[in-house]
C-alpha cells in the first residue's frame, strides 16, 4: 500500500514539474512574441511624423553625456588591469616590445566594447527600466496616450535610438581612456614616451580593426535601449513591480550582449577577415 | 470628427469588459447629452474607472459599441483615436503629471504636440490654465514639490489644455479638503456653462454629484441600475441606492 501512494506522489510531483516546465517554456516564448511586436510598434513610430528631435538630444546627452565618466573610468582600469597582467605573460615570451600593440587590439577589438556594453546595461538598463516602470504604474503613460501623444514616439523610439547613437562614441572614449592608461601603467615601469607608444600600439591598426568592432556597439545600444523600455513599459504591481523591471532590464540586456557579441565577432571574422 | 453635429458626444451600448474571469463591465448602457455633466457612482471595484478608459481608447472592449461624437470607436485605428483624444480632456485619479517636467511643462505638453503655438504663447496658454484651477504661482514647481490636491487640480489644467468638447474626469474630488473640493466641483460647472463641455465623472463623492451633476448612473454588478437625476433617484426604494444617496442628504 505504501509503494502505491509513494509511486502516486512521485506521478503526481512528475505531472507537476512537467506543467512547469511547459508554462516556463510558453513564458518564453511569448516573451520574445512580445518583444517582436514591441519592435514593430516603435520602428513604426520613430518613422512617421512628427519626429521628437528635442527628447531624442535631451536623450542623447542624458544617455551619453552623463554615463561619459563612468564608462572613461571602467576603460581607464581595464586597460591599467590588462598592462599589468600582459606585461609579465609577453616578458616569458620575450615578446615584450609588443606590450602597446597587444593591449591596443584588445581594447578596440574587443575589451573596449564589451565593457562599455556591460558598464552601460547597467547606468542606462536600469535607469531606462526604472524610469518607464514608474511611469506606468503611476499611469503618466496612460496619460500620455490620452493626450494623443504617442509613448513609442515620445518615449521608446527616442531612448532607443540614442542607446544606439551613443555606444558608438562611449566606446571610444573607453578605448582612449584605456590606451591611455596603460600608456600611464607601462610609464610607471618602463618609461616612453606617449608618441613613441602611441607609434607602437597603433601602427599595425587598420580599418577593420577599428570600425566593425566599434560600430558593433550599436546593436548593444539597440539591445540595452530596446530590452529597458519593454520592461518598464510592461510593469506591473507598484514599486516592488518597478524594482523588478529595472532588474531584469538589466540582467537580460547584459545576458543578450554577451549573446550578441559571439555572433557579431563571428560575423566580423567573417566580413572583414583581417579584422577578426 | 465634427463636434457640431447632433449626435450625443458620448454613447454607450452593451458595452462589456472583463479582466481573465472576472467581468467588470457587463453591458452598460448609457449616453451623454452635449454640456450635461454626468455622474458614474458605484461601489468600488464596479468598473467606473474601466469605463472612463474604455471610453478614451486606453483600453479595449470585449462587447458592445461606444460612439463619440456619432462615430463608433470600438472600430477605431490608432490615427482616429488620436483625433479623437483631441477633442477629449482626461483627468487621472491621482493626476497622473509627467514628474520630469514642471507644472507649466505638463500643462504645455499636449498643446506643444497639437497645436503651432510659438514658445511665447505656450506659456502665456499654460499660465492661464493654471491661473483658471488657482496655481500660476506654482508654474514652476515640480510635480513632486506640490500636494496631492494641487496636482489634481493641475491634471485638471492639462486636460483642458486642448479645449475639449468631452471631458472624462476620475474621481476628481477624491483626498481633497471641501473647500478644494467645492473649487474643482465650480470649475467644471462654470466650464459647462461657457464651452458646453460635457463631462463624464466617476465619483464616490454624492454630495459633490448632486450638486454638480445634470444625471447620475448607478452601477452594480457590471450594468446600470439606475439613471436619473438626483431627485429621481432619491426616490428609488433599492436599498443600495438608499444607501448610497444617505451620505448626500
Amino acid at each position: 500500500m505504501a509503494e502505491v501512494t509513494s509511486a502516486v506522489t512521485a506521478g503526481g510531483e512528475s505531472a507537476s514539474l512537467w506543467r512547469s516546465a511547459a508554462r516556463g517554456m510558453r513564458g518564453f516564448f511569448e516573451w520574445f512574441g512580445e518583444i517582436a511586436e514591441f519592435c514593430g510598434r516603435m520602428a513604426r513610430a520613430a518613422v512617421t511624423r512628427p519626429f521628437e528631435f528635442g527628447e531624442l538630444v535631451r536623450q542623447m546627452d542624458s544617455i551619453g553625456s552623463m554615463s561619459l565618466p563612468l564608462v572613461a573610468l571602467a576603460g581607464a582600469a581595464t586597460g591599467v588591469v590588462l598592462s599589468l597582467e600582459t606585461r609579465d605573460s609577453l616578458t616569458r615570451f620575450g615578446a615584450k616590445s609588443m606590450l602597446p600593440a597587444v593591449i591596443a587590439f584588445s581594447l578596440i577589438k574587443e575589451t573596449g566594447p564589451i565593457i562599455t556594453g556591460l558598464v552601460m546595461s547597467g547606468r542606462v538598463g536600469a535607469g531606462i527600466g526604472a524610469e518607464l516602470g514608474s511611469m506606468k504604474v503611476t499611469e503618466q503613460i496612460d496619460a500620455m496616450e490620452a493626450s494623443a501623444v504617442n509613448p513609442y514616439k515620445y518615449l521608446v523610439a527616442t531612448r532607443v535610438l540614442a542607446c544606439v547613437l551613443m555606444m558608438p562614441l562611449l566606446t571610444l572614449a573607453a578605448d582612449f581612456a584605456g590606451i591611455l592608461m596603460d600608456w600611464v601603467a607601462d610609464m610607471l615601469v618602463q618609461p616612453i614616451s606617449l608618441r613613441a607608444f602611441i607609434d607602437s600600439g597603433l601602427k599595425d591598426v587598420m580599418f577593420q580593426d577599428f570600425i566593425p568592432p566599434t560600430l558593433k556597439t550599436a546593436v548593444f545600444g539597440f539591445i540595452i535601449g530596446t530590452v529597458a523600455c519593454f520592461q518598464g513599459m510592461r510593469t506591473r504591481g507598484g514599486t516592488e513591480g518597478v524594482g523588478r523591471s529595472a532588474t531584469s532590464a538589466v540582467v537580460l540586456s547584459s545576458l543578450f550582449i554577451i549573446l550578441a557579441d559571439v555572433i557579431l565577432v563571428k560575423l566580423i571574422v567573417v566580413f572583414f577577415p583581417s579584422g577578426g | 470628427m465634427d463636434e457640431g453635429q447632433d449626435a450625443s458626444p458620448v454613447e454607450v451600448r452593451g458595452l462589456s469588459k472583463a479582466f481573465g474571469k472576472q467581468k467588470v463591465l457587463n453591458g452598460v448602457d448609457l449616453r451623454a447629452e452635449k454640456g450635461e455633466t454626468l455622474a458614474v457612482l458605484g461601489r468600488s471595484g464596479t468598473g467606473k474607472s474601466v469605463l472612463l478608459k474604455l471610453l478614451i481608447g486606453l483600453q479595449r472592449a470585449d462587447a458592445g459599441s461606444i460612439r463619440i461624437y456619432g462615430q463608433e470607436a470600438t472600430q477605431f485605428g490608432a490615427e482616429q483615436w488620436n483625433q479623437a483624444r483631441t477633442k477629449m480632456g482626461f483627468l487621472f485619479q491621482e493626476g497622473a503629471l509627467y514628474d520630469s517636467m514642471t507644472v507649466a511643462e505638463n500643462v504645455a505638453f499636449p498643446l506643444r504636440r497639437h497645436t503651432d503655438l510659438t514658445e511665447e504663447k505656450l506659456r502665456e496658454k499654460s499660465r492661464e490654465l493654471l491661473s483658471q484651477v488657482g496655481l500660476e504661482r506654482d508654474a514652476e514647481k515640480m510635480p513632486a514639490e506640490i500636494s496631492g490636491g494641487m496636482q489634481k487640480r493641475v491634471g485638471l489644467a492639462r486636460a483642458l489644455a486642448l479645449d475639449p468638447g468631452i471631458l472624462l474626469l476620475d474621481e476628481p474630488t477624491s483626498g481633497l479638503d471641501p473647500i478644494t473640493a467645492a473649487e474643482i466641483g465650480n470649475l467644471i460647472r462654470d466650464l459647462q456653462a461657457r464651452r458646453r463641455v460635457t463631462c463624464v465623472m466617476v465619483t464616490h463623492d454624492v454630495h459633490g454629484a448632486r450638486t454638480f451633476c445634470d444625471r447620475l448612473v448607478f452601477l452594480r454588478d457590471g450594468r446600470v441600475l439606475l439613471d436619473g437625476t438626483f431627485e429621481e433617484l432619491s426616490k428609488s426604494r433599492d436599498l443600495f441606492v438608499k444607501q448610497f444617496l444617505s451620505d448626500a442628504a
